[in-house]
């Protein structure tokens, strides 16, 4: 199946149900209800050949509502192509269905969206948290938590206190110039 | 007439007796044979491994002996960044290893936290464990784990051993031998 062949059959699938469509670089996007989520992923699977869920991430974009936005990045094997779909997540809500009996990789990749962002998985076999330890209190990649840490305690498992910044974050700068003007310094954004 | 005596228990070994002090002797002894406990967390476990491969050979100063079980180490080189899942495991292993122990802290990372100052960094080792002696390199090389091995075999060669270790013992035989 060709590229277009594919997007056509998917978008006549759900010709009412696509709210956005954005074109970068060769690689579509398509924005979904989080309701289709589910319909959506089966389709993709069985009709369209996507075998391969490369990842899930997840954005804040803290002040905005709704507040979360999932997306699913998804490559199919057979015929060499990529498509992303996202749905976006009220905070009040903060849970969308799982596909980890879909994509079995998912599984992991929901944790990981729990364990930094804090959205939960309906329905999801082992909703753990993945990289912080279980008790760990908060969600660090939310964009209300600070950078350098708040301080945490759990009696024989784990802790974690505040980071000294001393002036930091120390940032990089994305340039051909020498490396002394391109090494980590402390560069306070520019207000 | 001047007249001999054999003061040697075996003339094997007559000539090659040494007198010391019972401290050198055993800091001697220890300093040699450096068990290592590879605490190897990131990238500074790799240079660690060169460190005990052939073309640095770690061998050449005792320490070539590594121990994956901590009741048989000396000295615990913490080479990697320490996060705070890992914090507490580290420590643990640190107290399951007999004394006398030291750390080394190999590395910017294990140090102080290195460029990681984030939430999910421990801010150096020392935070949770004494550390003798620290090594700067984002990794460092090879030589300069042995730079740093070579500096705590000097500052083992300087401790009061058998105080230390039997500080009461010591004080009854200083009273008894005045």
């Amino acid at each position: 199946m060709s590229r277009e062949e594919l997007l056509n059959r998917f978008t006549k699938a759900f010709e009412a149900k696509l709210q956005f469509k954005t074109e970068f670089r060769g690689e579509t996007t398509y924005t979904i209800a989080a309701s289709d989520l589910r319909l959506v992923a089966k389709f993709c699977r069985d009709e369209l050949s996507f075998d391969y869920l490369i990842d899930i991430t997840s954005i804040d974009n803290f002040g905005e509502e709704p507040r979360f936005e999932i997306v699913y990045h998804l490559y199919s094997m057979s015929d060499s192509i990529h498509l992303r779909f996202k749905l976006k997540v009220p905070e009040e809500t903060g849970a969308v269905d799982t596909v980890s009996d879909i994509w079995p990789t998912a599984n992991w990749h929901e944790r990981e969206a729990y364990d930094m962002m804090g959205i939960k998985f309906n329905r999801h076999p082992d909703l753990r948290r993945i990289l912080m330890w279980e008790g760990y209190p908060y969600f660090p990649l939310r964009k209300d938590f600070p950078l350098e840490g708040l301080p945490s305690e759990m009696p024989d498992i784990a802790f974690t206190k505040v980071t000294p910044m001393e002036g930091g974050p120390f940032v990089t700068v994305p340039s051909t110039a020498t490396s002394k003007d391109r090494e980590p310094r402390a560069r306070p954004p520019e207000l | 007439m001047p007249e001999t005596r054999p003061t040697a228990y075996d003339s094997k070994i007559e000539g090659n007796v040494i007198f010391t002090r019972f401290d050198a002797a055993l800091n001697w002894v220890r300093k040699n044979s450096l068990w290592p406990m590879p605490m190897g967390l990131a990238c500074c476990a790799i240079e660690l491994m060169a460190t005990a491969a052939s073309r640095f050979d770690i061998a050449r100063f005792g320490a070539e002996v590594m121990r994956f079980s901590p009741r048989q180490c000396d000295v615990m080189i913490v080479a990697g960044t320490v996060t705070y899942k890992m914090a507490l495991a580290v420590k643990r292993i640190y107290e399951q290893m007999p004394e006398p122990k030291w750390v080394i802290a190999m590395g910017a990372c294990a140090s102080t936290g290195g460029m990681y100052r984030s939430y999910a960094t421990l801010q150096g080792i020392d935070q949770l464990i004494p550390v003798d002696v620290y090594i700067s390199g984002c990794p460092p090389r090879p030589e300069a784990l042995l730079a740093g091995l070579m500096k705590l075999q000097e500052k083992i060669s300087y401790e009061r051993s058998f105080r230390n270790q039997k500080p009461e013992l010591a004080e009854r035989l200083e009273e008894v031998l005045g």
